[in-house]
């Protein structure tokens, strides 16, 4: 195995790219060295981005947020202006392992292990965040709900790497939330996530709404239904009320050890109430 | 398989070391520098009882790769005391018994002195939080919450 830490964007795409074997991206390693351990994987290049300046900033981009992949859930949660903007996404990171994981583990990292139940990316569905991908042949741009097809699988072509996460600028009275269930309050893994972001106007209507759903399918879920339900509405216990019922009809989960089908299913239309009900009280404060 | 030379600060001196890319960070600390505190427990950072400080921030040193040690800071649970002179969190846990086996204590040790330095009042609540990743198996956590607790109070001059 081959370890590489380059410090350009070009040159990390060019040894990915250019690896005949298994090549690798490090960021954090909280799941590509568990794995490595495990021998799940045995690459025979390892490409560490954390020198990449890029990769490494969070800042305010046209009322907006850009957070370069390798920025970790700790960084995320002190940076206190980004913080205020997107409290659910933080939340999210805050929820990922222990003080130590979060030392390490990027939000980059988070979402391209592409686990269904990786904590950051129901929020990250919710905020709108558009994705940055370099590859060999240039940059493009991805929805975040549309980059991982399966637990582990994503849809990065040979050499892609995810660059930065970009959180759209929004109005005044607007905020989100991100719930999960598990067993335990610390150190688990989310039986159910759910994200969920609103935007509201001077009369108290919602104008704008996204609803991320984890834990429950082979990925997580941008869920329209539920969001229709809650724009045009003042948000009250009607329309907060179909948007759980859309949100639960949305979840297709396995039975496990965990959680059973059922429980799952309605566990999903509770958070979404839950989060919807923090989403709007923040707001309302903003 | 060529190594890879790798010059770190470690508890405050340089060090220089050769490692092979499949080895931990923690592995090379206990194994190549005889850097013995650091413990493992789990080897997937599930457990904490590997934790040094990395760059100011605490990490797993089963998942960070020794390679990626380069011209990193690094302090590990030997740097704690000043000579003889016992670091307070390491008095605190003699005093209040916080500790059995010991084998998570190193661990505790420095992921406590990482919350002392960003919070040094902290409250139960956020001691309990902070180290929900550092596992015991034998005192059943009070006495290390007590003992972390006392420790900040004398830390703050009381």
């Amino acid at each position: 195995m081959r370890y590489e830490a380059p410090e350009s964007l070009d040159a990390a795409v060019a040894l990915l790219n250019e690896e005949s074997g298994t090549a690798r991206v490090l960021a954090g390693g909280t799941d590509l060295i568990v794995q490595m351990r495990a021998q799940m994987v045995e690459p025979d290049l390892v490409v560490d981005i954390k020198k990449i300046d890029e990769l490494r900033s969070i800042s305010q981009v046209d009322g907006g947020w850009h957070v370069g992949a390798a920025v970790t859930g700790a960084e995320m949660n002190e940076h206190a202006a980004f913080k205020a903007a997107w409290p659910g996404v933080c939340e999210g990171t805050d929820l990922i392992g222990s003080t130590q994981i979060q030392s390490r583990a990027t939000i980059g990292g988070n979402l391209c292990n592409a686990s269904p139940a990786a904590d950051s990316v129901p929020a990250m569905i919710a905020a709108g965040v558009v994705l940055t991908i370099a590859g060999p042949g240039g940059s493009r741009e991805l929805p975040v709900e549309e980059l991982n097809v399966s637990p582990g699988k994503t849809t990065l072509e040979k050499g892609e790497i995810v660059v930065s996460f970009a959180f759209p600028a929004r109005g005044a009275v607007a905020s989100d939330a991100y719930l999960r269930l598990t067993p335990r309050t610390e150190m688990d893994i989310a039986v159910v996530g759910v994200g969920v972001s609103l935007e509201l106007d001077g009369d108290g209507t919602c104008t704008s709404a996204r609803v991320g759903l984890g834990a429950v399918a082979v990925k997580a879920l941008l869920v329209e239904e539920a969001a229709k339900a809650l724009i045009g509405t003042k948000v009250d216990e009607a329309a907060v009320g179909a948007m759980a019922a859309a949100t639960s009809a949305a979840a297709k989960p396995i039975d496990d050890k965990r959680g059973t089908k059922e429980y799952r299913i309605k566990i999903a239309g509770v958070l979404a109430k839950r989060a919807a009900g923090i989403a709007l009280e923040r707001a309302r404060q903003n | 398989m060529a190594k890879y030379h790798i010059t770190a600060e470690i508890n405050g001196d340089e060090v220089e070391y050769l490692c092979e890319p499949e080895q931990t960070l923690l592995d090379v600390l206990r194994d190549e520098l005889n850097f013995t505190g650091t413990k493992e427990g789990c080897g997937s950072g599930d457990c904490g009882a590997c934790t040094v400080m990395m760059n100011g921030r605490h990490v797993c040193s089963c998942l960070v790769m020794g390679v990626e040690a380069n011209g990193a800071k690094i302090e590990t649970v030997e740097g704690l005391a000043d000579g003889e002179q016992l670091h307070p969190l390491q008095e605190k846990f003699i005093e209040h018994a916080a500790l059995q086996c010991g084998i998570c204590t190193p661990g505790i040790l420095v992921a406590s002195k990482a919350l002392l330095e960003r919070n040094p009042d902290p409250t139960e609540t956020e001691v309990r939080y902070w180290l929900a990743g550092n596992l015991c198996r034998c005192t059943g956590y009070d006495k290390i919450i007590r003992a972390v607790l006392d420790a900040a109070s004398e830390m703050r001059g009381n």
